[in-house]
């Protein structure tokens, strides 16, 4: 059985739980962006939460199903249609050869996620089924979805059910303005000690240039840097460093003037000083971000950073218990 | 044992970063390669990423198997024990054929004019001006005269830096562009600051642009003799030496590499610093000699 692409939405694209390993020679983790809502669509459908499911960014995709299937779809508030009539989010149900699928605009959050029962069937490469679209590799052809692609879908498990639903508590959240929590380091130093109050003190909205590689943010005020001569090899401005790694969810700030966190597609390494880095537990967040929609930055402490990490672990073991 | 004396960060709670030097040097960077290899060995549970750069590392961890400050220390402790010690490393060397002065950079560095510091040349010229050469040839000579250190490898899949094996007064420096360009050819060969880098994949770049390789260097579908290991070619410690061919040589190799036929020139090397810090030169030509030797 297959999924055949009518219209693709902006930026679909077939996504599992990622690839580690390989950042060494620059090939990022890739994978959901929110791996909250991705895990939610795969478990109302009954299946093992890290299989390969679609990933829509902004605008979902019109798609068509040859065979009878079970779906689920979490994530962003998009209404689904099915043959123009709607049909749930948060809800497994069924579908039928045939049938269509498409989606109202996303009125809330920035990703969705389209989950089938037996999961998108594309080869396994480096261990993960996730697109890696600058590298040209893994989902499907190393790209975006396109009209015309033939999506081929796994086996269902015989958990697979219609009718299996999210407990409303356990829905996504999708605020407007998040606070995103940031543990100060790495080149933090290099910037004035006015630059690391602003930086915390300002509300920033999210560029247009907000993708799977990385999230920029506008509108606060423009970092200062201390002084230096710069080290051998790091370029002119004050803002260059060595090239170094990236870690994910760092964020570097080129110029002084806009912030980029870099997400799951991350380019490994670089020449620009990172001041800090997103909690892991918070990455998530910033995938249902739309453009405009505000952050303020929070600063932690490590003790702060692992007892988020451990609230969010939490939550998705009460999602596994109460869908499985 | 040695004395820490890198800058040691947590990247929030799956991450160390390592800065060995604020500055690019030989010796940062095989420190660095020496403690990365040394923790790759202990292959420690929870360690998921080991990724060594130019003059840093980073590491990436599960906070959840291996505590923060246990996984801090652990590499504190490496870099005491590693000392001085891994000033030897055994590599290879790579011959890299390169068309400068080509027409698809010099065709897309026209396009990105604008974004340059000097409109009215090409970055061949700017680069040789800036770096006291007296023409466009005498540039190139250097850049291919001496063979380069692959520092890092990332940025996107399989994109090597290149750290020039010469005195640092002889180190080619350049700006990058003033403004990052959104195209850069596949396989380029460019230079920023005191890096060069090889394009894997075409898109965005900010390195002056000097010539084009026909060797594919990253290919997922591991094609040419080269990527049988592995689909990103380069490692970290690789020592490339480039090679300056004409448009008829680049033909013929375009069409070996769409054949199937086409393979790089590798061989084994135990490279030295400290051997190489006494006598760049004369360690450069002994390198050519095993390069080209029987």
């Amino acid at each position: 059985m297959a999924i055949e692409i009518i219209k693709p939405g902006l930026a679909t694209t077939v996504q599992d739980a990622g690839r580690p390993g390989y950042y060494n020679v620059g090939i990022p983790l890739s994978g959901a962006l929110d791996q909250y809502s991705f895990r939610c669509a795969n478990l109302l459908v009954g299946n093992d939460e890290n299989a390969a499911a679609l990933e829509c960014a902004l605008l979902a995709p019109e798609l068509s199903f040859d065979a009878p299937a079970i779906v689920a779809v979490a994530g962003s508030d998009a209404t689904p249609k099915l043959n123009g009539a709607p049909a749930p989010r948060n809800e497994a149900f069924a579908v039928k050869a045939g049938d269509t699928l498409a989606f109202d605009f996303m009125r809330l959050g920035a990703r969705l996620y389209i989950a089938v029962a037996g999961g998108i069937d594309v080869p396994s490469i480096l261990g993960s089924r996730s697109t890696y679209g600058l590298g040209a590799f893994g989902g499907f052809q190393g790209r975006k979805l396109a009209p015309g692609d033939r999506l081929p879908i796994g086996i269902a498990s015989p958990q697979a059910k219609a009718g299996r639903k999210l407990p409303a508590d356990l829905a996504t959240p999708l605020p407007k303005e998040t606070e995103l929590r940031v543990v100060p380091g790495l080149y933090f130093h290099r910037i004035t000690d006015a630059s690391a109050e602003t930086f915390f003190a300002d509300t920033w909205a999210v560029a247009p240039e907000a993708d799977r590689i990385g999230y920029r943010y506008k509108q606060g005020r423009p970092l200062q840097w201390r002084e230096r001569k710069q080290p051998f090899g790091a370029g002119s401005d004050p803002s260059n460093i060595v090239d170094a790694g990236y870690p994910y969810g760092s964020i570097q700030v080129p110029g002084g003037v806009e912030p980029i966190i870099l997400h799951r597609d991350a380019v490994s390494g670089g020449g620009y000083a990172m001041i800090g880095t997103i909690i892991s537990a918070d990455m998530d967040k910033i995938a249902q971000m739309q453009p405009n929609y505000k952050a303020r930055f929070v600063r932690v402490d490590m003790e702060r950073a692992l007892a988020a990490r451990q609230d969010y672990r939490s939550l998705l073991d009460r999602l596994r218990t109460a869908l499985t | 044992m040695a004395a820490a004396t890198a800058r040691y960060s947590f990247g929030a709670d799956e991450h160390v970063f390592v800065e060995i030097s604020e500055g690019m040097s030989l010796e940062a960077f095989f420190k660095g390669m020496a403690i990365t290899d040394a923790l790759a060995k202990r292959k420690v549970p929870g360690v998921t990423e080991i990724c060594p750069a130019n003059a840093s590392y980073l590491v990436r961890f599960d906070p959840d198997v291996i505590r923060p400050d246990d996984m801090m220390a652990l590499l504190q402790q490496l870099e005491r024990e590693v000392g001085d010690a891994g000033l030897e490393l055994a590599t290879r060397i790579i011959e890299v054929p390169v068309y400068y002065n080509d027409p698809w950079t010099r065709g897309t560095l026209m396009r990105f004019r604008e974004r340059h510091q000097d409109p009215n040349a090409t970055d061949l010229e700017y680069s040789a001006r800036v770096n006291n050469y007296p023409s466009v040839e005498a540039f190139i000579d250097a850049h291919a005269g001496s063979p380069w250190f692959v520092s890092m490898v990332g940025f996107v899949a399989g994109l090597p830096f290149l750290f020039q094996m010469v005195e640092r007064s002889k180190q080619i420096e350049t700006p990058k562009y003033l403004r990052p360009r959104t195209d850069t050819p596949k396989l380029t060969i460019g230079h920023g600051g005191c890096f060069g880098a090889i394009y894997s994949v075409r898109g965005a770049g900010g390195y002056q642009m000097y010539g084009i390789t026909p060797a594919p260097i990253f290919d997922p579908a591991q094609k040419l003799p080269y990527f049988r290991d592995f689909m990103c070619f380069f490692k970290p410690g690789d020592i490339v030496k480039y090679r300056k061919i004409d448009r008829a040589e680049y033909d013929r190799m375009t069409a070996q590499v769409e054949a199937g036929t086409f393979d790089l020139r590798i061989r084994p090397v135990a490279f030295s610093l400290s051997k190489f810090l006494a006598d760049p030169a004369g360690y450069n030509k002994q390198l050519e000699e095993i390069l080209h030797g029987h």
